[in-house]
């Protein structure tokens, strides 16, 4: 094996800035608290390293690790991820100071995992990269432990995920045994329907849990909206997009033995449209802004599926297309909730009241996010959505598209609701003033041209998701 | 395609738009208000070169402007007006600068918002009308929403929260099928754009799934009876300029649906729908009508003969003859001048009085005669008086439903008996009712003058001479008939059963 470290730059960049923060975590406490600026323009950086080797290709590590054009714009949609989240967490109030070097440790961990996650092609690489990320992460959600219901969180989180990836792995030891390799090119050749070889669709469907549970896909969703709800809105931001991008970027991989027709392709259709359904009626009904965005990202994870169940390039593109544009959208809201909530409380609807006069920009980068979410143009989610239903339309599934439809004009109301706090009511005196500086603005800013530069001019990247899905599609 | 020395409707659709970031740099209310017009008063100009370059008799599509949007899916920014466009766009460029001497000293706070929002709203109308690719159109459709909801929802009346939400739902929920029958669209017919998904065949089947969902989202937008609830909430608590542009453009962008969507690409299904289609036509027209006769909310009654007039637009496009598509083309443009005038009377009375209620209007003939001049002037028309615009469309309607079928053409009589009846009682009360809360108010001023001239000017043009609008529409229209008349034939129902059918696609989506 000629081992070429070029191949896989953006991780190695990423242990680096791990290392540097852990050294710093095993510092004197006055290091310790100190993270400033300059993690933020390391995770900058990363964005640099990542979009340069989006164009490597090749195989590493006894052919379990793969870089080609997926993994690269999953690392790239990953660091850009990273970089937001992180400058978002910058200012968090309700981190103890002395935590605050451990905080970004585990969060730059699970990004790294997400990443490994992202170019593994081998079962087992992916099990342990899937719980690299997962480990960080039922640390940090645990870091605000003071709070009751951060400790609910985090043990709700760490139970669920446990019995998930247990699951998972029982189901590969299925897999194991039917098919006789963990190599997912070698999966690939094998007939993936039931009755060809039910151990090993057994087992799939057990392994894909796993992946299900960090999507929220119903019925693997219970644990989201408490988690969101009781971590920090700041790690609910991470939690809330990088894990998705990683559970997509396997269901990509995983999608291309599933052929449209298996047993094993109609359940994950079957689990979308579940999927879809619950989790915006559930949306319905909430208060706490953190809970809707929770079942929002149920239904979203089942508006994917419609790109990976309809076999084709075009459609395992849809779905990387949507996930990034996800990932923009959430960011985007979840960065006008970190703001507006200066305390760290978590907020209510009626807390978003008259925040068009208390904060325009903050107002209007929140109603790009949620008209984006709901899927109406000029913004992202609709050219992600035309992209899913158009390569998802005749592959057997346009039941799965016309369920797609109406969910969306369900989902209509409570993302209306979003806006229709910030901008038609009048706020209470006593609310707190939100976050105004020039970094809560910009960020805005820039947030919401991301989100609308995605739906206005989608096609160099989706020419990117295309070359991302069809390199693993014929 | 005729050589233009820049792209007009793009001009058109952008430059309110981009003019509308223009409005952050001015302080001041009166400032907005000046620039907006000045604005609205450039879009106009830029429309000349439309007038100038549009080629009367001919049926293609013109000025058109092409490329590539989104390679990969075909999708492009696809531009173009034919007979049936141009004049819904030259509809929307004339409402815009009434829409902002109307709100003028009516809209006193966030007054550059409410602004931006018009010109916004502009722009998105305009590329409605213009667009010819299915995805551009859908993106228009639905950006037309947001700053709608907003002119309600922040500048309404006291249940303007209920009725926006009440507006935004609706609407966006008919259009969630759209979105579903523009992709299955695509993927039948290989191409976004619309002119060449007009040159093909799609089989019956198809044709009956995706009309129904086309149907549903144009149905609500016109809006037709059942799906009319929405509108007179928001039309009574929009704000004027909210209510001129809703009933002036909006709606039209239902029946535009129809005509240029449902029976050039469905037209089988069309014709298949077509009894069904007219019974609702005439629901809407004598519910409408019947409701405004008992309201007392002088903006309910308008909003309710909407659906009344709305309905014989509908009705005119599902007749298939040559008569009934005028007539509704017509109805279209007449609907949108005519009630767009009547809203921005009800906006200039609420100013002084503060009240739509008709009993606190009652008597303003003696003391306002100017206003109850033009007032009974756009009355007149609204229920199509010989020698106005309304005149022309409804009697086209007319002649036409009664080739069709006499019973149908006598079905609309007690329609337009009760049009008048609504609107003579209402008319009656302004003008010598025995007023009860008299405070003096002056008639009509310059500003007020202006903007209702403009449309008083064309209820007589067009009612008077009409031929000019004829030779825009008929090419276009007649070419339309031809090819849905040619296409629904190429197309067999008759060895399925419908309800066989119905089954079948329900069971072929399901597979």
């Amino acid at each position: 094996m000629t081992f070429n470290p070029n191949l896989i730059l953006p991780e190695i960049y990423q242990f680096l800035v791990i290392a540097m923060l852990f050294i710093q975590s095993i510092g004197s406490p006055k290091m310790r608290t100190k993270v400033g600026p300059l993690l933020p323009i390391a995770a900058a950086l990363g964005v640099v390293v990542a979009v340069v080797s989006v164009g490597a290709q090749g195989l590493v590590f006894w052919d379990s690790y793969r870089v080609d054009h997926l993994s690269q714009f999953f690392k790239a949609a990953i660091a850009i991820g990273f970089f937001i989240t992180v400058l978002n967490a910058t200012r968090q109030p309700t981190l103890d100071k002395e935590k605050t070097t451990d905080y970004f440790l585990f969060l730059a961990l699970s990004a790294w995992g997400l990443m490994l996650l992202s170019s593994a092609v081998e079962l087992i690489t992916m099990y342990l990269a899937l719980e690299l990320s997962s480990y960080s992460l039922y640390t940090l959600i645990a870091v605000r432990a003071k709070s009751k219901d951060a400790a609910e969180a985090g043990i709700k989180y760490i139970l669920f995920g446990a019995v998930a990836t247990a699951l998972a792995l029982y189901g590969f030891s299925y897999i194991l045994a039917g098919m006789h390799t963990t190599y997912l090119v070698e999966l690939v050749k094998g007939d993936w329907s039931f009755a060809a070889s039910p151990m090993a669709v057994i087992g799939m469907s057990l392994f894909l849990i796993g992946m299900f549970y960090k999507l929220a896909l119903f019925p693997f969703h219970f644990w989201c909206p408490d988690v969101y709800e009781g971590t920090s809105n700041e790690t609910a931001a991470f939690v809330a997009t990088l894990p998705k991008l990683g559970a997509i970027v396997i269901l990509i991989r995983l999608a291309t033995m599933f052929k449209p027709g298996y047993d094993i392709t109609t359940m994950l259709a079957v689990l979308g449209a579940l999927s879809m359904t619950f989790g915006n009626l559930a949306a319905l009904v909430q208060t706490d802004v953190k809970r809707i965005l929770g079942y929002s990202s149920v239904a979203h994870a089942g508006y994917i599926m419609i790109g990976l169940v309809s076999g084709t390039p075009e459609g395992l593109a849809a779905a990387s297309f949507y996930a990034l544009a996800y990932v923009a959208m959430n960011l985007t809201c979840f960065w006008v909730v970190s703001r507006v909530s200066v305390d760290g409380r978590n907020l209510k609807l009626k807390d978003l009241d008259g925040l068009h006069k208390r904060a325009p920009a903050l107002a209007f980068a929140l109603a790009v996010g949620a008209f984006a979410l709901v899927g109406l143009p000029p913004m992202a989610g609709f050219m992600g959505k035309l992209f899913l239903f158009s390569a998802g339309w005749n592959h057997g599934y346009n039941w799965l598209i016309i369920i797609a439809g109406l969910n969306t004009a369900i989902s209509i109301y409570y993302y209306l609701g979003l806006v229709r706090h910030a901008y038609t009511k009048d706020a209470d005196d006593e609310s707190p003033l939100p976050d105004t500086s020039s970094f809560s603005l910009v960020g805005a800013g820039l947030l919401s041209v991301l989100v609308l530069a995605l739906g206005l001019m989608p096609s160099s990247v989706f020419d990117l998701a295309l070359g991302a899905g069809g390199s693993l599609l014929p | 395609m005729q050589e233009v020395a820049y792209p007009i409707l793009t001009s058109l659709v952008f430059f309110p738009l981009v003019a509308a970031f223009g409005l952050f740099f001015f302080r001041g209310d009166s400032a907005v208000r000046i620039y907006t017009l000045i604005v609205s008063v450039i879009e106009l100009l830029l429309s000349i070169p439309l007038f100038m370059g549009f080629k009367l008799g001919s049926a293609e599509f013109q000025f058109m402007e092409r490329m590539d949007w989104v390679k990969q899916w075909g999708i492009e920014y696809y531009l173009g007006t034919d007979g049936i466009s141009f004049l819904m766009v030259v509809l929307t460029i004339v409402v815009l600068p009434l829409c902002v001497l109307c709100s003028w000293s009516y809209i006193k706070t966030r007054v550059k918002e409410f602004h931006f929002c018009l010109l916004f709203m502009t722009a998105a109308c305009v590329g409605v009308f213009t667009s010819l690719d299915l995805v551009l159109f859908y993106v228009f459709w639905e950006a037309m929403l947001i700053p709608m909801y907003l002119l309600i929802a922040v500048w309404g009346g006291p249940e303007k929260k209920y009725a926006s939400l009440k507006f935004f739902l609706y609407t966006l929920a008919g259009s969630a099928l759209l979105l579903v029958a523009i992709v299955a669209f695509r993927i039948a017919g290989g191409t976004f754009a619309i002119p060449e998904l007009m040159e093909k065949t799609f089989s019956f089947g198809f044709q009956f799934w995706a009309f129904l969902a086309l149907a549903l989202a144009f149905a609500i937008k016109v809006p037709m009876f059942p799906f009319h609830t929405w509108l007179p909430a928001a039309h009574v608590q929009a704000p004027t300029a909210g209510s001129v542009i809703l009933a002036s453009v909006l709606l039209k962008m239902g029946t535009y649906g129809f005509l240029r969507f449902n029976l050039p690409l469905t037209p089988a299904a069309s014709v298949y729908f077509a009894p069904m289609m007219i019974a609702i036509s005439v629901a809407s027209i004598i519910y409408g009508g019947a409701v405004a006769l008992g309201q007392n909310d002088i903006k309910k009654v308008i909003a309710y003969s909407s659906v009344s007039h709305m309905g014989f637009v509908t009705l005119g496009i599902f007749l298939f003859n040559l008569h009934g598509l005028e007539g509704a083309l017509f109805q279209m443009l007449n609907h949108g001048i005519v009630t767009g005038g009547l809203f921005m009377m009800i906006g200039a009375i609420y100013e002084r009085s503060h009240s739509r209620d008709i009993y606190d209007n009652l008597g303003l003939g003696k003391y306002m005669p100017a206003y109850m001049g033009f007032w009974g002037l756009f009355a007149l028309s609204s229920f199509g008086f010989p020698g106005t615009n309304s005149f022309v469309g409804e009697i086209l309607v007319f002649i036409g439903a009664f080739e069709q079928n006499p019973w149908i053409g006598a079905c609309l009589v007690p329609g337009a008996m009760i049009a008048a009846a609504y609107m003579l009682r209402i008319s009656l009360k302004l003008a010598w009712g025995r007023p009860s809360t008299w405070k003096g108010w002056k008639d009509l001023n310059l500003r007020e003058w202006t903007y209702l001239a403009i449309p008083a000017v064309f209820v007589f043009y067009i009612g008077l001479a009409p031929a000019l609008t004829f030779k825009v529409m008929d090419a276009s229209l007649i070419k339309l008939q031809n090819d849905v008349h040619t296409k629904s034939q190429a197309v067999s129902i008759d060895d399925e059963r419908p309800l066989d059918m119905a089954w079948n696609s329900i069971k072929n989506i399901v597979k």
